[in-house]
């Protein structure tokens, strides 16, 4: 799959053409329930890096020995004991954080993004492609994650790492520390990101067939196709 | 992209109607509600209609221009929109906050889905509900009509609906005090949002959008005669209570300017129907057993969401076809 690809290209390809959250639309949990606020994004975003670059290392090491119906039990195990560690070092270290991401932290375990690329790169590829992979998904990851917590935080609370924000601070629109603003932010950078990809000439992440549409049984595009089908 | 613009031979008939006679014959509709909004709120109920829509229609210009698509200020819709936003607003709303809600309605819910008649909500429904949720004191600072508004300290009160909320059981005696006379209700003299007091303005605007035939009289008559009937069954057959119910808060604003939104309401009259008692039966359990005093807003919105639902189950059956059986259907999946 990315056997002519060179190395940077590893590492570059997960902050903006493949960026995990933005253009493959993994990780969605967590990238909006843990955005309200800036230090508990970045928090999030190292801690699911780092367990991805140690499980990317570590599954890709061992690509040869895991059986291959066996293989997800397998993955987990190594992400759960990353995971495991990481949890352990916060609530050793960063207590605060620990309370901010609370069932997120132990959640990294059932991550997409990290099961994803373990499944369709750590798998496939050896070991130091596989770390590149891991660590530029995950700068990717922490970047997204970084975007929306200061929207979020700036419009939403008024503050942007904990320092308030002139004018703001006084007239936060609460809309955005909660549900729907989270949603609606990640909406419009999902846009920004893939028209910056599209610029650079990548195909546009896009929802293809008409399945997920509720409005598929009235649209006209849809009933074309249909007929088309039925005169073929 | 022929296929899909088949066009039956001449001679056609053609309207004389367009949008842009539509949406003035809503403005005209409009005028006697923002009229009776000066007269409560004073000039800064004029400043904030001003606002609202000059905010609305520069942000539909810009974001015409930004997403390189023709301009469609001459439809007029974009000033429909800043008008019943502001209805929707109370008259000491800052005049910045109100311009983000024309935006939000503006570029968000309408530009960004695709222009006039591609939003899937009504754009100044949601950006009221946005301001709600973002600046709750802001939007729930209802001053009592016929003082100056500019006033940061005007005096506040309780709206109908607030009161009558704590009226468990559509029993009046208790909140007696607090209500203003039916009368003030019909007429607006009480607090509110600037322009949905005065209910009778707003029924006036609807007839006449129902006698020049620019809406349906089923969605409004639907909406209100659910949320009659509710309150009329809920109180144990107090009329005074189900009266207070259908002139407070936005419910003739919303029954015939808001659900009647020709993008965001079913086609057919059957549609219709299933709409407008969907609003009337979502605003009667907000407002009775919710915890947000009014619930005319959201339930427009949620019923907005529904519509293609709606049009499924409401399509009609083509001339001379036959429907088809739902064994028929089952089979066909298998």
């Amino acid at each position: 799959m990315a056997e002519k690809k060179s190395l940077g290209k590893e590492f570059s390809k997960g902050i903006i053409a493949e960026n995990p959250v933005l253009r493959l639309v993994l990780g969605t949990c967590p990238t909006l329930a843990t955005t309200t606020s800036v230090e508990s994004a970045i928090g999030m975003g190292l801690a699911a890096s780092i367990v991805l670059i140690c499980s990317n290392i570590v599954i890709s090491a061992l690509r040869k020995v895991i059986p291959d119906k066996v293989r997800i039990p397998a993955y987990i195990v190594i992400i759960a004991s990353f995971v495991t560690i990481v949890q352990m070092a916060v609530k050793a270290f960063l207590p605060a954080l620990d309370e901010q991401l609370g069932v997120y932290l132990p959640l990294i375990v059932v991550n997409c993004i990290i099961l994803g690329r373990a499944e369709a790169f750590a798998s496939k590829n050896p070991v130091l492609a596989s770390a590149l992979d891991g660590l530029g998904m995950g700068v990717g990851f922490t970047a997204a994650l970084f975007a929306m917590g200061a929207v979020r935080e700036i419009l939403g609370a008024g503050t942007f790492l904990g320092m308030s924000v002139p004018f703001l601070s006084e007239n936060p629109m609460l809309i955005f520390i909660l549900p729907p603003g989270g949603f609606f932010t990640y909406g419009l950078l999902m846009a920004a990101v893939n028209r910056m990809a599209e610029k650079k000439g990548k195909p546009r992440a896009e929802l293809r067939g008409c399945e997920a549409c509720p409005m598929a049984h009235n649209c006209a595009l849809n009933s074309a196709n249909k007929k088309e089908e039925v005169a073929e | 992209m022929s296929k899909r613009l088949t066009v039956s031979a001449s001679p056609h008939v053609r309207s004389n109607e367009t949008t842009t006679g539509i949406m003035l014959d809503v403005i005209i509709a409009l005028i006697p509600a923002l009229i009776m909004s000066v007269v409560y709120f004073g000039t800064r109920a004029l400043a904030l209609t001003a606002v609202t829509v000059a905010s609305a229609v520069i942000a539909e210009y810009l974001s015409r221009k930004v997403m390189k698509r023709s301009n469609t200020l001459g439809d007029l819709s974009a000033v429909v929109t800043g008008l019943i936003l502001a209805f929707n607003l109370p008259a000491t709303l800052p005049l910045w906050m109100a311009a983000v809600g024309s935006v939000i309605a503006i570029v968000v819910v309408k530009q960004m889905f695709g222009g006039i008649g591609q939003n899937f909500v009504n754009p100044a429904m949601t950006a009221r509900i946005i301001l709600m949720v973002s600046f709750p004191t802001a939007m729930a600072k209802w001053v009592t009509p016929f003082q100056n508004c500019w006033n940061a300290d005007a005096v506040t009160s309780a709206t109908p609906m607030a009161t009558l909320a704590s009226a468990k059981g559509g029993d009046l005696s208790a909140v007696a005090d607090a209500l203003p006379t039916l009368t003030d209700m019909l007429l607006g003299k009480h607090g509110g949002s600037m322009g949905e007091v005065c209910s009778i303005a707003l029924i006036c605007g609807g007839l006449y959008l129902m006698l020049r035939r620019v809406i349906s009289p089923i969605i409004p008559f639907a909406f209100i005669g659910t949320v009659a009937a509710t309150m009329f069954l809920y109180s144990g057959f107090n009329l005074e209570y189900t009266a207070y119910q259908l002139l407070g808060g936005g419910l003739m604003l919303g029954a015939f300017f808001m659900a009647t939104d020709y993008t965001t309401c079913p086609i057919n009259k059957k549609g219709k129907l299933i709409f407008g008692i969907g609003c009337g039966l979502i605003t009667f359990v907000i407002r009775v057993f919710g915890a947000l005093p009014e619930g005319v807003s959201f339930s427009i919105i949620l019923m907005n969401i529904l519509v293609p639902h709606i049009e499924n189950l409401s399509a009609a059956k083509p001339f001379g076809t036959l429907k088809e059986k739902k064994g028929k259907k089952e089979e066909k999946k298998a």
